[in-house]
């Protein structure tokens, strides 16, 4: 984020690291549906920790059939030898079977509600407001839809299941233990912490300067971002020098963060070795101390099963503080997915049923006031009229609120007060989507998607047929471009087929004369395209507003002078309005802007 | 790969043969281990009962096996600690010669590669290489040598332990392939479907008032769902078919284990009594401690080769990275500098000699620009008017070598800029580009980009001319900040700045490649007058499209895809060159033009 206060806030975005019930609640709310496949899950889950909480007490057994056996003269009694193996093998098979179901089901589950939240996610952004759009950044709103929603589908796959088991697994082995002998039990307890003490310190410490790395690499990655976009500009001001600097620096502070980070958590695994086999030798040590002084609980398989439970004992405890770390980043990814979702949406319209069956075009502003912000107004009483089929210009400087009023008349927003009218019904009145039907809207960004020319022309009108496309492309001048394509209509548009600015705008001109809405609004819609394309265009937006109440906003002054109505814009009141010729005779503001254009270098 | 591993240094070399030998010491003390787990377990299994068992050789055992342990784990300190650092000194040095590298491309390596491409080398590429160096040395050189030397081991004791551990290794290897296999495949396409969910997300909320107005937010959904459903069903293969692997790995491991003991018992059951019950139990424990020592060294081998299995999943990735990289280190820039020393004679002029251009290599490639001549004397402004697409910008930015001409000769003052040392030419050209371009950093800093002496007072006066007052009227005035891609700022104000930016270099040509259209008609035509005011003498080129900006050129091409079809001052043209006057009439009505 930006440094200072023109940043944009992100999306929950400056809340401390903490676990977030609230979110993760909100999330237990989508999983409810399942919730008998997250319950046999579980049941599983403990059935497979059971499994290998009985599997060292069995192995017990068989040792204790082969120190009987090394004794005896009849040697090993393989009879009782194999039915604790056959008993092995099932429960290690159950076991298996009964982790791989809850894995199965899980990831049912997983799928299924990151699908609905995805789903959700992307239906929001149809239902939120304009002004929701202002005040984010696109990429955030991104991250949401893939990393965070990403991050959730992690965490409920792996973790709640594993939770389960690992507390099982836990509990049961520490029973065993304590069950079957005290004093090695506390001896395993106690060589296990031992691990636990040295993995967090390093832990601790590698931690720093994995966040210092991470730092690095975002810095530079934003340097080298700046410096390879800027190529040309860096390169003709000779500002390579200072800016290799720059980089070097950051690179060198990279390494140095690097190895350290990298060397400390190489050390983990070799130090949960050793730790392991601290274990082992103080559980031998101890155990033979104690068959020697006569101990008859101890044997061999005591031992042995004592060694495999200081493994599974020491494996939950790291399985749940790595769960409890992804339930604290699921709960922070939640956080942002749920405050997105929580966002207010536009308001229900059901209820509306102003409708024009038959439009002509009438539109009147009366005393419009709005601003972005509640104490900030961009339009601040606004009033005109515009007669059923003329052509309205609306000039005036950068920020006056040109582009605004467009906002509101196709109700982008809402007025703070004031009303707007079509043929003499409020636009309040009427729903949403009525409003937007009855204008056709091109913009200076021409929008277009990957997908075919087809698509992108017919959009989301049925019912339209070649003969229509064939019509409107001839009137925007793209026929003779389209027919020089090998697939024609069903070329893809991508960024390989290098199409102008002019032919995009032309796209986007015939989208709109297909959906052939009873008005027209041209926002900047040639503002960046040459002179002469946009010749060929006005040939077609003439059709277009032919007979149309139109409301044309243009930097270039030139396209609007047959204009009916000029409406100058200064600061969101009307300065002046009248036709071209009208406000030159006036020499007023209108004039000022009209005739820098022609003003010599010299004068 | 093995290219860019001649980026290491040779101390690097050293510290990584002195890693090797410490994980040969490792493996080897790791394999004295069992030796320990084996006598620990004779003196239970026959000591206790003949007797002969005391603490002590208990203690020594034990203490010898913690020794090895030790040992072991400082060797892998050690090596981990010097793979580390090779691995991150490797990664700077390759990230430097990157940039290094890059920095030294034109225009056309920038496009080809493109600039994402190029920032996702220097950094996802590199840290791939270097997560690589670190783990992967460790496991390149610690598997083998542990698997044959395990397997060495092994092989020394009993033939049907040997085939049991085989048989397991073969049946691991042989599942995980599978499952890679499997699942590999979708997870490009799960890639992929990640692009298409980003891509109509991106489409929903970039294009949200064309959504809006169209009302196709039904249709939006659709398309959503449809990649949604296409997804989920992937995730969910994957995740169910990954989920084998730790049921099956446990089951084969354990399975393992019991094989083995089941051996050892019918071994056991093979020493028969012979008369001396202390023999047989002698005997017999030595065999249940080898059994014991056994399912080590086994569980050992099949850790080996999972490591084994991990670099051949991770090396494939790694080898695409290091191609990447190697694919821009060996590029080489297409323009290179030359090496003029003199003092060129005639400052501030610029000639085209039948200049062409064209993109391609190929000779029939269609030709962008196409034999342009022209001249420039000091202290005259050109400009240059046309339709977009008619090659305005490729033509000047052959004057700062942005690309090269592909025939003919471009001069700046008198010498060709192929002659120049790229700095010299450089000093000489000022350009303000089409796209005003901010850097993070104060004003001050963006206004004496590149520049050695930083004079306040001439920033401002670059400020003034380039109507940027609006500077003065910030908090923190030249100390403001600039975010990066200078976003707290409105384009207009971008577009000042840069120019301000193209009149404090003090060059002898300042070039204004349509740098004028983003300003309003008024704050344009001042921007003008104030450099005509105070930077006579500089030679000016400018291209635009409002005949409104060059009208009083003293020199003004018309250019029409990439040929010269006007050259002459505003009157002239009107008179003699029909496209001129035919973009004229399209902005301005014939009163207006006289």
């Amino acid at each position: 984020m930006a440094p200072f206060g023109h940043g944009r806030p992100q999306i929950g975005g400056g809340k401390p690291q903490k676990t977030d019930f609230k979110s993760l609640l909100k999330l237990a709310k989508y999983c409810k549906p399942f919730i008998p496949s997250i319950v046999t899950a579980l049941v599983l889950a403990v059935l497979s920790a059971i499994a290998s909480i009985v599997g060292p007490d069995k192995i017990s057994e068989l040792m204790n059939v082969i120190t009987a056996g090394v004794a005896s003269i009849s040697g090993i009694d393989m009879t009782a030898f194999m039915d604790v193996v056959v008993f092995l093998i099932c429960l290690y098979a159950l076991g298996a079977v009964a982790s791989y179901v809850q894995q199965f089901l899980m990831a049912g589950v997983t799928a299924k509600v990151t699908k609905n939240l995805r789903h959700d996610v992307s239906a929001k952004i149809n239902k939120l407001p304009l002004s929701y759009f202002d005040k984010i950044a696109r990429g955030d709103l991104l991250s949401v839809m893939t990393n965070d929603i990403d991050v959730i589908a992690q965490t409920l796959g792996s973790t709640i299941a594993n939770l389960a088991s690992s507390v099982t697994l836990f509990v049961g082995v520490l029973v065993m233990m304590f069950v079957v002998n005290w004093v090695l039990a506390l001896v395993t307890i106690a060589s296990s912490v031992l691990g636990f003490v040295l993995m967090f310190l390093i832990l601790g410490k590698s931690q720093k300067y994995f966040h210092l790395r991470q730092q690095n690499l975002a810095e530079l990655g934003g340097h080298i971002e700046e410096i390879y976009t800027n190529h040309s500009v860096v390169k003709s001001y000779g500002a390579a020098y200072n800016e290799t600097q720059k980089f070097s620096k950051i690179n060198h502070n990279l390494f140095a963060n690097n190895w350290k980070s990298q060397s400390l958590s190489g050390l983990m695994h070799p130090l949960m070795g050793f730790a392991g086999n601290i274990s082992y030798v103080a559980i031998f040590v101890v155990g033979i101390a104690l068959i020697l002084s006569g101990s008859s609980a101890v044997s061999f398989g005591t031992i042995i099963s004592f060694t495999i439970y200081a493994r599974l004992f020491s494996q939950p405890l790291s399985s749940i503080a790595q769960a409890m770390s992804s339930i604290q980043q699921a709960s922070a990814a939640s956080a942002r997915v749920f405050d997105m979702l929580g966002e207010k949406e536009i308001s229900d319209e059901k209820e509306k049923v102003a409708k024009i069956t038959d439009i002509k075009g009438n539109v009147e502003f009366k005393n419009v006031k709005f601003g972005y912000n509640p104490n900030e107004l961009v339009i601040k009483d606004f009033t005109a009229s515009v007669k059923a089929g003329s052509k309205v210009a609306i000039v005036g400087p950068t920020g006056a609120g040109k582009t605004t009023l467009v906002n509101l008349l196709m109700r982008f927003y809402e007025l703070d007060s004031g009303d707007i009218f079509v043929d003499g019904v409020s636009i309040k009145d009427m729903k949403r989507e009525d409003v937007r039907e009855m204008f056709d809207m091109i913009l200076q960004d021409t929008w277009l998607f990957d997908g075919t020319i087809r698509e992108n022309l017919v959009y989301n009108k049925t019912g339209v047929t070649d003969e229509m496309l064939g019509e409107v492309c001839s009137a925007v001048g793209l026929s003779h471009f389209i027919a020089t394509l090998e697939h024609g209509y069903d070329t893809v548009l991508d960024s390989g087929l290098g199409l102008s600015e002019g032919q995009k705008q032309q796209l986007t001109i015939a989208r709109a004369m297909i959906k052939n809405s009873p008005m027209l609004i041209l926002d900047e819609a040639t503002s960046s395209v040459d002179t002469r394309t946009e010749l060929v265009i006005q040939n077609a937006m003439d059709k277009l507003t032919h007979g149309r109440t139109s409301f044309v906003i243009a930097h270039r002054l030139s396209t609007i002078k047959n204009a009916d109505l000029i409406l100058v814009l200064r600061d969101g009141d009307i300065k002046e309005q009248g036709t071209h010729d009208e406000l030159l005779a006036k020499n007023g503001f209108y004039a000022e802007l009209y005739n820098s254009q022609f003003q010599d270098v010299e004068s | 790969m093995f290219k860019l591993l001649k980026n290491l240094k040779f101390k690097d070399f050293v510290l990584v043969i002195v890693a090797v030998a410490l994980i040969v010491l490792q493996v080897a003390l790791e394999l004295k281990i069992p030796d320990f787990t084996r006598n620990l377990t004779e003196i239970v299994q026959s000591g206790t009962m003949t007797g002969t068992a005391n603490m002590s050789d208990v203690w020594k055992n034990g203490g010898l096996m913690l020794a090895c342990a030790a040992g072991s784990l400082f060797s892998a300190v050690i090596c981990t600690f010097l793979l580390s650092r090779v691995a991150s000194s490797f990664s700077k040095t390759l990230r430097d010669k990157l940039y290094e590298k890059i920095s030294t491309f034109s225009e056309a390596e920038m496009k080809k590669f493109s600039v994402p491409s190029l920032i996702t080398r220097t950094t996802n590429d590199v840290v791939q290489m270097q997560n690589f160096m670190a783990m992967g040395i460790q496991l390149v050189f610690k598997a083998p040598i542990m698997a044959v030397w395990a397997i060495l081991k092994i092989s020394e004791t009993n033939i049907k332990w040997t085939i049991a551990v085989a048989v397991s290794v073969v049946l691991i290897v042989v599942g995980v392939v599978i499952l890679t296999r499997v699942v590999f495949p979708r997870f490009k396409r799960i890639q992929k479907l990640t692009d298409e969910i980003n891509t109509v997300t991106r489409e929903s909320v970039s294009g949200v008032r064309v959504v809006r107005a169209f009302g196709a937010e039904d249709f939006q959904e659709q398309k959503f769902d449809e990649v949604n459903k296409k997804i989920t069903n992937n995730h969910l293969v994957t995740s169910r078919t990954l989920g084998l692997m730790n049921p099956m790995m446990n089951l084969v491991m354990n399975g393992l284990m019991l094989a083995i003991y089941w051996i050892g018992a019918v071994l056991v059951n093979q020493i028969v009594f012979s008369g001396d019950v202390q023999a047989m139990i002698i005997e017999r424990g030595a065999l249940v401690g080898s059994t014991a020592a056994f399912t080590s060294y086994a569980m050992q081998v099949v850790m080996s080769f999972m490591m084994l299995i991990m670099i051949f999943i991770v090396l494939p990735r790694t080898l695409v990275s290091a191609k990447r990289i190697l694919e821009v280190l060996e590029t080489q820039p297409s323009i290179v500098e030359g090496c003029f020393n003199g003092e060129p004679e005639n400052h501030g002029t610029i000639e085209f000699k039948n200049v062409s251009f064209s993109y391609a290599d190929s000779e029939n490639a269609e030709r962008a620009i196409a034999d342009v001549s022209f001249k420039v004397a000091t202290g005259e402004t050109l400009a240059i008017i046309g339709a977009t697409g008619s090659a305005k910008s490729t033509l000047i930015k052959l004057i700062p070598r942005f690309h090269d001409a592909t025939q003919g000769t471009v001069l700046v003052d008198g010498v060709c800029v192929k002659d120049y040392r790229e700095e010299v030419l450089n000093s000489k050209i000022a350009f303000a580009a089409q796209k005003a371009v901010l850097f993070k950093g104060t004003i001050r800093d963006n206004i004496a980009l590149g520049s050695e002496i930083v004079d306040d007072e001439k920033i401002k006066e670059a400020l003034r001319i380039a109507q940027a007052d609006f500077v003065f009227e910030l908090e923190k005035g030249l100390d403001s900040e600039v975010a990066q891609g200078g976003t707290n700022f409105s384009g207009g104000q971008k577009q000042r700045l840069s120019i301000a930016r193209a009149l404090y270099k003090n060059a002898e040509i300042i070039i204004f490649d349509d740098t004028f259209s983003a300003l309003d008609y008024k704050t344009d035509m001042l921007v003008r007058s104030a450099i005509h005011e105070n930077l006579a003498g500089k030679t000016i080129v400018i291209v635009a499209q409002r005949i409104g900006t060059i009208k009083d050129a003293d020199q003004i091409l018309v250019l029409d895809e990439g040929k010269v079809v006007g050259k002459g001052t505003h009157k002239e043209l009107l008179e003699n060159c029909a496209l001129y006057k035919e973009i004229a009439l399209s902005q301005l009505s014939k009163e207006e033009l006289e």
